[in-house]
């Protein structure tokens, strides 16, 4: 009875413990699910997989972090997920900028609005990328064969009316072509065809060609972003991803597209456990590994959080609406 | 000659007692992922893939692709049993094993399984050691026509393959192309026939499909008809074991035949579970006999399971070499490779010959170990049988259940297994042939997408399937395939009639 008792009093004192400390800060108080918006192997899952392997490693968490892929239907599926999820600060949800593109596009039982921002870890570069054995040794001079033969230019992609697609829909209208669009399942499809000299041209991330441009197979014309690619060890011949001309240098007026690796939580969650991911993905990119990741697929290390994130998620759903919209693509 | 001095560099890693062991660890960890459906090889993979982090390239490559073979035999072990396939590879391999297991053949089934996989595998990296260089090139000239021509071959060695009438075999098939449309499709970007339940954005799971079908139909039509399992009777006995693995050379055509398909689906790639289909297609259509057929032949388990692991082994070095997973398996592990800070591309073999050759050296080494494995299992499974049907009932129940809500982790999914369950019994019952729907689940979207990207390319001229030799070429073989039932009915015709045999599958 006493001992009964006694283990009561240790229980209340414990509980009431508990929570003055979830007064001052959020902490997971049970297993945290990662929701990666795409199939296992895919960039998105790379990113959660990264962060998980990291989180782990250096034992930034008194919880384990289960993995779960729920990447249907374009990634779709993660977000309905996280959607029911209101309110379970526990899961936290991994994409792309698709979790504000793709609800304008396919009508889904999910708004933008329905998850909670926490932060963009990362941006990732496109490229305009030739085969290996392609005439055109510049951008130029793509874009001249392009005009001189309107819809006879292929141009392959992951997916359809997403990044890769809407990319090439604003080169067509930067560049003042029409080329024909081809959508693949996946990044690597695309980079495949692309070196089997199926396709003219694609618009891949630097590690989905990166492969293939050591072996000889492809070769980049030009990066979509305002200042050159970091400068890293030389990829083929001494030459590096420093070495790219952007796009704009080559002649063609697009600097701003890229592509951010993003975190975000289920909607009505409390502030602080916003801080606490916050602060949490902080020091996640301040260990060596991070810096291995970035560097290994060559994006840029951004990191975007509150205010920030608020504002780039803003302006890259107008650019993305624009184009959505005048191809007819709008649903809502 | 360059490539037998890089793999025995590769035996030279991988015979190593640490990774011997981590062989033997992957392969009991797979039968284990294998034999219970739904969790199947790529979960199990994925589940396992943080263990390897910490481990060295090769290690964790040794580690996953032998938990890949084990998977991959685990399935075949349900199929035969259950009538469950573990695996959707296996699907194939109840169409015959299950029926021979029925008879009480479980244990010549179960080693005729395993010795026939273990010998497609086999085909399937002496094949990669070979030709490596060659097959990275070749497979480089496939694009989207190219694929929409293996597809048709698979279809069109398929068809015409049921006893029913082919009506049905029409409508079980358009049925399969429904099922599989549903979701979010490639090629326009818009989410189809999902009646805006949320559920049905990520499409209907084939093996959710797969395991209703065959797991949950065979138990409601054996509770209607009573246990008819003579297993109680056989014998099981390790001589059997023996027995039977002398007789498989009998088989040397179709295992010859079979590793060829399995090869050349794997290397295209169609994957193994349309390798598996084909291969069980041709069989039948160039067997001597074709009756029987449906009913318990051995050649029915020997060539689905021979493609099956020729295919899952050949698919391996589309993924290194060009970075294009060839099985869902396959992608997982590639992702794995960008964790482990490798690239896969062209310039690993030349980049890094230790793990590259190490892997190939280790996929000998750990196919002869999931052989000895299996077949050592062989006595205690088939024993299962013997377990009254009271309990073994219930357990293959909740063993569908939970295996289809592993798939997607959806309570949805357990609404679907079970109508699919009921629709597997109402084909039964009205002698509509399953398989042509699960065959059009499987390949039907990749055979639309690839389709619709080719009519992109044309502009919408269809003269691009036979634009080049190479697709003209596997065109005129799948038009070949087609049109032989009509060409063997109008020989057929002519002669005094024969029965044919009739497909329960």
């Amino acid at each position: 009875m006493m001992m009964k008792k006694a283990l009561m009093a240790a229980t209340a004192l414990v509980a009431a413990l508990g929570i003055s400390a979830a007064e001052a800060a959020w902490k997971p108080s049970k297993p945290v699910e990662f929701v990666v918006t795409s199939g296992p192997g895919g960039g998105t899952d790379q990113f959660a997989r990264t962060v998980q392997a990291i989180i782990t490693k250096h034992n930034l968490l008194d919880q384990p972090v289960v993995v779960v892929n729920k990447g249907g239907g374009s990634g779709a599926e993660g977000f309905v997920y996280g959607k029911t999820a209101a309110g379970e600060p526990h899961k936290v949800i991994f994409a792309t900028n698709n979790e504000w593109l793709l609800p304008l596009v396919a009508k889904l039982a999910f708004k933008p609005d329905d998850l909670t921002p926490v932060a963009a870890m990362a941006v990732d570069e496109f490229l305009l990328w030739v085969p290996g054995d392609s005439p055109h040794q510049d951008a130029k001079s793509f874009i001249e064969a392009a005009k001189a033969a309107p819809g006879k230019m292929k141009i392959g992609g992951s997916q359809s009316k997403d990044t890769d697609h809407i990319l090439v829909k604003q080169i067509e209208k930067a560049a003042g072509i029409k080329v024909t669009y081809v959508p693949f399942k996946s990044g690597g499809e695309a980079a495949t065809q692309l070196a089997g000299g199926h396709v003219d041209a694609n618009t891949n991330n630097p590690a989905e060609n990166l492969g293939q441009w050591k072996a000889g197979g492809v070769r980049p014309l030009c990066v979509f972003a305002p200042d050159r690619m970091a400068k890293g060890e030389p990829v083929v011949d001494g030459k590096g991803w420093a070495d790219i001309p952007t796009c704009k240098e080559a002649g063609v007026p697009l600097e701003h597209y890229q592509m951010p690796r993003t975190v975000f939580l289920p909607g009505d969650v409390p502030q602080e456990a916003v801080a606490f991911y916050v602060d949490l993905l902080k020091q996640v990119r301040e260990k060596p590994e991070w810096q291995e990741y970035i560097t290994r697929t060559s994006q840029s290390n951004r990191f975007f959080a509150g205010e920030d994130f608020q504002t780039f998620i803003r302006n890259n759903e107008d650019e993305g609406r624009a184009v959505i919209a005048a191809e007819g693509w709008l649903v809502n | 000659m360059e490539n037998i001095a890089s793999l025995m560099h590769g035996f030279g890693v991988a015979l190593t007692m640490h990774h011997v062991l981590l062989m033997m660890l992957g392969v009991l960890l797979g039968i284990l992922v294998g034999v219970l459906p739904g969790l199947g090889a790529p979960n199990g993979v994925t589940l396992l893939m943080p263990l390897t982090f910490s481990m060295d390239p090769i290690s964790a490559i040794i580690l996953l692709t032998s938990m890949y073979w084990g998977a991959l035999f685990g399935g075949s072990t349900t199929s035969i049993l259950f009538n469950i396939p573990g695996e959707p590879s296996s699907v194939a391999t109840t169409f015959d094993g299950h029926p021979m297991a029925k008879q009480g053949r479980a244990t010549e089934a179960l080693t005729y399984a395993f010795l026939s996989a273990g010998f497609g595998a086999l085909v399937g990296v002496v094949l990669i050691t070979v030709l490596s260089s060659w097959v990275a090139k070749f497979a480089l000239r496939f694009s989207s026509p190219e694929f929409f021509a293996v597809y048709f071959l698979a279809f069109a060695s398929f068809i015409g393959l049921g006893g029913s009438s082919p009506f049905k075999t029409v409508i079980s098939i358009m049925l399969g192309f429904a099922f599989t449309a549903v979701g979010m499709d490639t090629v326009s970007g818009s989410l189809r026939l999902t009646y805006g339940i949320d559920e049905l954005i990520r499409g209907i799971s084939f093996l959710v499909a797969v395991i209703g079908l065959f797991g949950i139909g065979e138990l409601l039509l054996t509770m209607e008809e009573g246990l008819r399992f003579d297993g109680v009777k056989a014998r099981v006995s390790p001589r059997k074991v023996f027995a039977t693995l002398l007789t498989l050379p009998r088989y040397w055509l179709t295992l010859l035949r079979s590793a060829a398909i399995g090869c050349w689906m794997g290397i295209t790639p169609g994957g193994p579970t349309a390798a598996s289909f084909m291969s069980y297609g041709l069989a039948k259509r160039f067997a001597r006999r074709r009756d029987g057929f449906g009913k318990g032949r051995e050649e029915g388990v020997i060539a689905p399971e021979t493609a099956d692991h020729a295919a899952g082994s050949s698919a391996i070095l589309p993924m290194l070499a060009l970075g294009i997973p060839g099985s869902a398996t396959a992608a997982v592990m590639m992702g794995g490779l960008m964790i482990w800070g490798l690239t896969p591309g062209p310039m690993l073999f030349i980049e890094q010959k230790d793990f590259v050759w190490g892997l190939i050296a280790s996929m000998y080494l750990g196919n002869v170990v999931a052989v000895v494995l299996v077949l050592a299992t062989v006595p205690l499974f088939a024993a299962i049988l013997r377990v009254p049907f009271a309990i073994i009932g219930p357990v293959i129940l909740v063993i569908c259940v939970s295996g289809a809500y592993t798939v997607a982790g959806a309570s949805f999914d357990l609404w679907l297994v079970l109508i699919f369950g009921v629709v597997g019994y109402v084909f039964k019952k009205l002698d509509y042939p399953i398989a042509p729907m699960v065959l059009a689940m499987v390949l039907g979207d990749k055979a639309e997408d690839a389709f619709r990207q080719s009519a992109i390319m044309s502009g919408g001229d269809l003269s691009i399937f036979w634009s080049n030799g190479l697709v003209a070429t596997i065109m005129a073989l799948g038009v070949l395939l087609l049109v032989w039932p009509l060409l063997s009915l109008i020989v057929q015709r002519l002669r005094p009639s024969r029965d044919v045999g009739a497909t329960t599958a």
